[in-house]
């Protein structure tokens, strides 16, 4: 049975979304232009929002520290453009909430080179201030989730990691920034790869590709010195292959116990724009103010693969890209499958965003719900062997406690569920539904 | 003048589905059961058509009847209700009074679905809610067959049929026993060929079971089955049978012949697996297949019916929501304790 699936080469379940990536697999990663107006939201990230260390009124340089972190699980912020601080104040996110950002206005004769410039000898840092450069440089989980990226490096005392796995999956549709990342800086790659494998004292190095991207496996592969610790292998086109504790399945067939983490089975995951970032900064002295960003999706005109500066408004971007077709009706931020609709064209691009996706009438009909006739599909879908069809049932007849008993929180919502139903049940909706509220409620005893 | 931004939604991720509809699954199981139903008309003729028509009038007309006013003819059309109505035809003698048909359609809907609260909320299958209500009402013209149609003569219906409400039916002057019947009572096999083409006495749709095989690949390529409930019934019954075989083959039933005879196959395929009334898990499909297989033959062998694949199914139906609550799935990264 263990050769078997090791053959299979995929962890169990998972669902298989038509890839939609031809509208940009193929196109070169292009440079937006630079805006007037930036937003640099001050909790771009999980974990506590990073403190300005600016005034409104001030010059700032591109590249410049406009934010310390506040705390451990936090990092620095930096201005995306030079030009003048114009104002600190709340400011409506990607949610929908308002919240402390800084805004930015571009000076519009910069060259908006940025001047850091400087290689960081960083063979010669400890690995204290190695994490500490890391959180000072603003790097987050580039996938998504935007996860602070020295936390995952902190490793506590008796833990070793023994692999460095990136993460090349990109298994949600659409997006291909990891893709052209790939392709395009394959030496960024390896060289980010070589400086994380060794300050976290890893053997080796492994990048997991989904087979769909035959390219970039051999570029990546091509770049690889021989002998050096680095592997590349290819995964099972599946999606969520890019869930981390998925792809620790196909790649090592270990499973992570349910509330551990990666590093409690001697593995570092970081997504390839994270370790393209940790080259940028290390090799180039540039922190984070950028990122690869897919827009995508029928509704948008011409669709590409930009570089957008950090707190970029969504609509200079739509602009770049031809703008909206008549007819659009819903614009995500990252994937079509975990990505969160966005309300307004203003909401600035942050260090998690993948992709813009614009879509239409087609995807956004409102599809008639049926009662839930327990097909079993949802649960052959959901990569965690949970009971999403229970779960659903039970949330909506707000039985969230009960739903406590199965397995609720190992959920990471990856909509595997949903869109495996024949019943257009919002079975993921329903799940973060109960979560929030068993989160947010006041336990009265206890 | 500047244009205006486009009103945006805000639907929850993700926005990509998969094809397939609930809908479009009960049309899936229609489709597989055509070449069935088919050669039930082809074997039983006219007679065919006005018993099946009859328990999807009866199976409709509950449906609509009972239907919040507002929402009249929304119910119909994910075919679910067509759907029990066929599938209890299916299993009716085709000599059966047509009012019978019209009422076992009509109570199959009524007390198998609309009072537990309608489409994925029943706890027993309709059809065979239906059917066990007409067996109990009316034993004798449910256990009345007759043979299948001599050539050309399609047209002719059984006498049966035309019955009116609460007379007495009259007993079919050609009326024939089943397999499972000849077995039973007169100790006499039917050869396998005639069970696997379906020119047999029985009911409706039980009589050929090599169509209902092609209709069952159909529904497990579209993957609107689950393979596990009538793979372990069969695997069941075969064994079940084999083991008995050992004892004294004279008497007992041949696996084959306990697969190909009677409505094993039908309820195996198309009953069994109604998902709302069989397990959600893929572990209790497996216990739910083979209580099935057990339950068949005992009643089959030890019952004083010939035939026990509706009670095998509605009793284990009564197991699923126990069945359910004790398999649930090993959940991702947390050992085989399952809390």
């Amino acid at each position: 049975m263990k050769v078997l699936r090791r053959l299979r080469r995929s962890f169990e379940h998972g669902v298989h979304p038509s890839h939609h990536k031809e509208q940009t697999g193929n196109l070169p990663i292009q440079r937006v232009p630079f805006g007037k107006n930036y937003i640099m939201p001050l909790g771009q990230h999980i974990g506590v929002p990073a403190r300005a260390v600016v005034t409104a009124g001030e010059r700032v340089q591109r590249g410049q520290l406009i934010a310390e972190p506040g705390g451990f699980v936090s990092t620095g912020l930096h201005s995306p453009v030079t030009g003048t601080i114009r104002e600190i104040g709340d400011f409506r996110g990607v949610d929908g909430r308002f919240a402390p950002a800084i805004a930015i206005e571009a000076d519009a004769f910069a060259t908006q080179q940025v001047d850091a410039g400087t290689r960081i000898d960083w063979q010669a840092l400890s690995l204290e201030e190695f994490i500490e450069a890391v959180q000072m440089a603003g790097i987050v989980g580039m996938g998504g989730a935007a996860f602070p990226a020295h936390v995952k490096l902190s490793v506590p005392d008796g833990v070793t990691i023994k692999h460095l796995l990136i993460n090349g999956a990109e298994c949600e549709p659409y997006l291909t920034t990891d893709h052209r990342l790939m392709l395009e800086r394959p030496e960024a790659l390896l060289e980010g790869a070589e400086i994380m494998r060794q300050k976290l004292g890893a053997e080796e190095t492994i990048i997991g590709i989904e087979a769909n991207k035959p390219d970039a496996i051999e570029i990546v592969r091509k770049h690889i010195q021989p002998g050096d610790p680095v592997r590349v292998v290819p995964l099972k086109v599946k999606y969520p292959q890019g869930a981390e504790k998925m792809m620790i399945k196909t790649v090592f067939d270990v499973e992570v116990p349910a509330g551990q983490l990666p590093r409690d089975v001697g593995v570092n995951v970081n997504n390839v724009g994270t370790i393209v970032a940790v080259a940028d900064y290390f090799l180039r002295g540039v922190p984070l103010i950028e990122r690869v960003v897919t827009v995508a999706g029928p509704g948008v005109t011409y669709p590409a693969n930009l570089i957008v500066p950090l707190g970029t408004p969504v609509r200079d971007v739509v602009k770049f890209c031809g703008g909206l077709k008549p007819g659009t009706r819903e614009i995500i931020m990252g994937g079509p499958m975990m990505g969160r609709p966005i309300a307004s064209l203003d909401v600035p691009i942050l260090k998690g965003c993948s992709g813009v996706l614009v879509f239409t009438e087609e995807q956004t009909a409102r599809r008639k719900e049926y009662p839930c006739i327990s097909c079993g599909r949802c649960l052959e879908a959901c990569p965690y062997f949970l009971n999403p069809s229970r779960l659903a049932r039970l949330s909506k007849s707000r039985m969230f406690d009960e739903m406590k008993a199965y397995n609720v929180f190992d959920c990471v919502e990856c909509g595997c569920c949903t869109f495996a139903c024949p019943s257009n049940i919002p079975i993921v909706q329903l799940i973060r539904t109960a979560k929030d509220d068993l989160a947010h409620r006041k336990e009265p005893e206890a | 003048m500047k244009k205006r931004d486009p009103e945006l939604l805000l639907f929850h991720a993700p926005l990509l589905r998969q094809g397939m509809t609930t809908p479009k699954a009960m049309r899936d199981v229609l489709v597989a059961l055509a070449p069935a139903t088919v050669a039930s008309v082809w074997f039983f003729g006219l007679s065919a058509i006005l018993v099946l028509g009859s328990c999807i009038g009866g199976a409709v007309a509950a449906e609509w009847l009972f239907a919040d006013r507002k929402a009249r003819g929304e119910s119909l059309r994910d075919a679910s209700g067509l759907l029990t109505g066929l599938l209890l035809g299916l299993t009716l003698p085709p000599g059966l009074p047509l009012w019978m048909a019209f009422l076992g359609g009509f109570i199959g809907i009524a007390l198998g679905k609309v009072i537990w609260g309608g489409l994925g909320h029943n706890l027993f299958n309709p059809a065979l809610l239906g059917r066990a209500f007409l067996l109990a009402t009316f034993p004798i013209a449910m256990t009345t067959w007759v043979p299948t149609l001599a050539d050309g003569g399609f047209l002719q219906i059984y006498p049966g049929n035309l019955a009116l409400p609460f007379m007495q039916a009259q007993v079919d002057a050609m009326s024939a026993a089943t397999p499972l019947g000849m077995l039973k009572f007169e100790q006499e096999v039917t050869p396998l060929a005639g069970l696997v083409f379906g020119n047999v006495s029985g009911s409706l749709g039980e009589t050929s079971g090599l169509l209902l095989l092609l209709g069952g690949l159909y529904l497990w390529l579209r993957r609107d089955l689950d393979w596990r409930i009538p793979v372990s019934i069969l695997l069941t019954v075969v064994l079940f049978s084999a083991c008995l075989g050992f004892f004294d083959d004279a008497r007992f039933p041949a696996p084959l012949f306990s697969v190909f005879s009677g409505g094993l196959l039908l309820g195996a395929i198309y009953m069994a697996t109604d998902p709302v009334t069989s397990p959600v898990t893929p572990k209790g499909a497996w216990i739910f297949g083979i209580g099935t297989g057990v339950l068949v033959m005992l009643i089959r062998v030890f019952g004083g019916l010939p035939e026990g694949v509706m009670y095998a199914i509605l009793l284990m139906n009564a197991a699923t929501p126990l069945i359910d609550r004790y398999t649930q799935p090993r959940v991702f990264g947390r050992g085989d304790d399952p809390e």
